[in-house]
């Protein structure tokens, strides 16, 4: 998690009204969703605040709030939870994210920030000594396979180099950021390997061999079980989940054959009608009916539990 | 090496025409309407017989997933919900199929918007993904203007597709924290039961599937489920796009069979590791969340599901980041986890105070200012996190370091006795206690 609060009262200005281009814009956002669903156009109508503003103001999040009919502190959670909302005002020609996640950093994310704290200002978020330029560190960007990367507004400058990136933040500072193209800075297509693809080279002919109509249903339907994967697990050696091991959950015939064992036994003390739930799981186990009776095979600590579990029932 | 004949994504470079037009000249939009006449039970059971594995991270069977929606409607009505808040670290892929083949996206949404009987479909884009946004959003229009979505098209089959986004947050990639955030609230998963095909998107039936799972269902049923489960082996069938970033010649995304050695797919792919094989130190095999595992164990892997589940790390999303020897394997791992430090939520203790307590030790591991023991409780303090959590944030954030202590320990204990050795050889200074 990370600690987000507004900016201070003497940089918040007073007022927030979408202009009229995103007035309309927000009108149809909002329709997007169910009747009475509006709350869900929170974010869209934040991020158009932002773009209009360049950050998120409190006026813009009490207006929003109004607009949807939701209370001031929910616009608010919204805010600060999600990380692209910029509660601060950031630079005004361009605010730089350097992607810094592993992939990037592995191909030299650390460099990029290294010129933007020589350029720009030493601390994330801080305003250049013109006010125009601001960078941060943000987390994965999506652009992995083009590492090392960063954002300015909308667009992401790719497989950059500190050099580049140097120009790159020169071209923005003069107001010329338009004339960078974005995506890959080096000869590369897009996500492509660097000097040309080596797949999608054939010119394919689209098959739709399965809408012909000579297919016999039967047999899809045949081959319908696939079990629910469990793959995203790594696998477990512990020997507690070894799934040969009986448990109650798994060899329900034996444990209940094992708590009717027990309820015919006399146990100790006070009769008992109904075996106690717990003290049938823990015969399942494999315990010796007879409660505290110590077994040669049974771990003390076990027999202990045991002891007071049958306390406590009788 | 998989033909171009069986490629499912035919423009996810962006080289070739991607309007409407240039996507039916590919076989996309062919032959909807037939499919969709076929009926549900048609469409699932194929689903199902291709053997398709959802290709969010988790591998649960995509056929299945469909089959869980109510049959009858209840009167609410149902939703589908396609996930696109790619943030795992290393994966990419969405991103191509969004902005480079976004009809394999769409029409996969009416058909399996049909399948589920749900007439209303929102894609959540990741806030950062602003112009894979306006791409996408564009391809929409266009299927509308051609009356292919929208109340009475050619398809016969009323659909609505909505393009939705976030605004930077890991968490909302996981399918509960996805509908909240659509909701517009916070991203904090929900407890299931009820799942998402009871209780989803504004408490209707909801099935929440990835961008890549819903891109191949078209081509899956017009080229038949054996086609699809003809390639790979068994349980891991099909193509997949692998995203291969890191330290390799030609990092790329690039669409292979299931079930390719890695050693085939770095070396025809992305030119070889930097350096040569001898070099390779480490590979993450599926995304951040993924325990990473020693470069010389992976000579003879094999990319899919279970290959992976047998180095004893997790398939994921197949984004392949490699390590080459000048890696600093700790930091990077570090980094990762100040990565999960910053995505945590906050709702469940052991992920808000985990996370931050283990990237702060090992920020201390990469100097080495740290005790052996602690190696151990660190291990011990990832074991108490992992499925301690409502949702999988908490494991996944403790994979990665149990992975690197488990393949890497000789390392982090170097780390601890050179800079110990290096404290007592320039004659360390004790601070005072004040």
């Amino acid at each position: 998690m990370s600690v987000r609060r507004l900016a201070e009262d003497s940089v918040q200005p007073v007022a927030f009204a979408f202009n009229e281009e995103n007035a309309a814009w927000a009108e149809a956002t909002i329709r997007k969703y169910p009747e009475g669903r509006q709350q869900s156009a929170v974010i869209p109508l934040l991020m158009r605040a932002q773009e209009q503003d360049g950050w998120v103001t409190r006026a813009a999040i009490e207006h929003v709030a109004n607009r949807l009919d939701m209370p001031y502190i929910r616009v608010l959670e919204v805010a600060t939870f999600y990380t692209q909302f910029q509660l601060k005002p950031v630079g005004t020609r361009a605010h730089i994210q350097v992607c810094g996640t592993t992939p990037c950093m592995l191909r030299g994310a650390e460099d990029l920030m290294k010129v933007c704290q020589h350029k720009i200002h030493h601390d994330p978020f801080a305003l250049n000594a013109e006010g125009t330029l601001s960078w941060e560190e943000v987390e994965c960007q999506g652009a992995c396979v083009n590492a090392p990367m960063v954002i300015i507004f909308k667009d992401a400058y790719e497989d950059l180099t500190p050099q580049r990136l140097e120009e790159i933040i020169d071209a923005f500072e003069a107001g010329k950021g338009d004339q960078i193209k974005p995506g890959p800075q080096i000869d590369r297509h897009f996500a492509a390997p660097e000097g040309g693809p080596v797949t999608l080279l054939e010119d394919v002919k689209p098959v739709r061999t399965n809408l012909e109509p000579q297919r016999d249903l039967a047999e899809t339907a045949a081959a319908t079980t696939v079990p629910p994967a469990d793959a995203a697990r790594p696998k477990d050696t512990a020997p507690e989940t070894n799934p040969t091991l009986k448990t109650p959950a798994t060899d329900k015939e034996g444990a209940r054959k094992r708590a009717k064992t027990a309820e015919k036994q006399p146990l100790s003390g006070t009769a008992k009608s109904k075996p106690d739930p717990k003290a049938a799981g823990s015969v399942a186990e494999g315990a010796p009916p007879e409660p505290g009776a110590v077994s040669g095979d049974l771990k003390p600590k076990r027999t202990r539990r045991k002891t007071t579990t049958e306390g406590e029932s009788s | 090496m998989l033909k171009d004949q069986d490629r499912i994504f035919t423009n996810i470079y962006g080289l070739k025409d991607k309007s409407l037009k240039g996507a039916m000249s590919r076989g996309h939009w062919d032959g909807t309407k037939t499919i969709i006449e076929k009926g549900r039970d048609w469409i699932i059971n194929e689903m199902k017989a291709s053997g398709l594995r959802g290709r969010g991270g988790a591998g649960f069977p995509t056929g299945l997933k469909w089959s869980f929606m109510p049959k009858e409607s209840d009167g609410r009505p149902h939703y589908l919900v396609v996930n696109a808040d790619e943030s795992e670290p290393g994966t990419c892929k969405d991103r191509e199929i969004m902005r480079h083949d976004p009809h394999t996206l769409i029409e996969g949404c009416l058909i399996a918007g049909f399948a589920m009987a749900a007439h209303t479909a929102y894609i959540y884009v990741r806030g950062e993904y602003m112009r894979e946004r306006e791409a996408l959003q564009a391809a929409i229009d266009e299927c509308y203007d051609a009356g292919l979505l929208g109340k009475n098209n050619k398809n016969g089959w009323d659909f609505d597709i909505y393009v939705h986004h976030g605004a930077g947050a890991y968490i909302c990639g996981e399918e509960t924290a996805l509908l909240e955030s659509l909701e517009g609230k916070k991203g904090q998963p929900r407890l299931k039961p009820p799942f998402p095909a009871n209780m989803g998107l504004y408490g209707c039936p909801t099935t929440v599937n990835n961008v890549e799972s819903i891109a191949v269902a078209p081509t899956i049923l017009r080229r038949g489920a054996g086609w699809f489960s003809s390639i790979g082996r068994p349980n891991n069938v099909g193509t997949k796009l692998f995203m291969i970033s890191g330290h390799v010649n030609k990092p790329c995304t690039v669409e292979e069979a299931m079930s390719i050695p890695f050693r085939e797919l770095i070396d025809k792919h992305a030119g070889g590791i930097r350096g040569g094989w001898d070099n390779l130190l480490a590979v993450i095999p599926g995304g951040a969340s993924c325990p990473v595992i020693k470069g010389e164990d992976m000579g003879d892997a094999i990319m899919d599901f279970d290959g992976m589940r047998d180095k004893k790390s997790s398939f994921g999303t197949a984004a392949i980041i490699v390590m080459d020897k000048s890696t600093d394997v700790i930091k990077a791992i570090a980094r990762l986890s100040a990565f999960f430090k910053h995505e945590s939520c906050g709702q469940c203790t052991p992920c808000r105070e985990g996370t931050g307590w283990m990237w702060r030790v090992m920020e201390r591991m990469v100097k080495g200012n740290a005790q052996k023991r602690e190696i151990d409780m660190l291990l011990q303090v990832s074991k108490q996190i992992e499925g301690h959590t409502i949702c999988a944030l908490g494991d996944a954030a403790a994979w990665p370091v149990q992975g690197l202590i488990r393949n890497f320990r000789p390392e982090i204990e170097a780390r601890i006795d050179q800079y110990t050795y290096n404290a007592m050889a320039h004659g360390a200074v004790m601070e005072a206690a004040e």
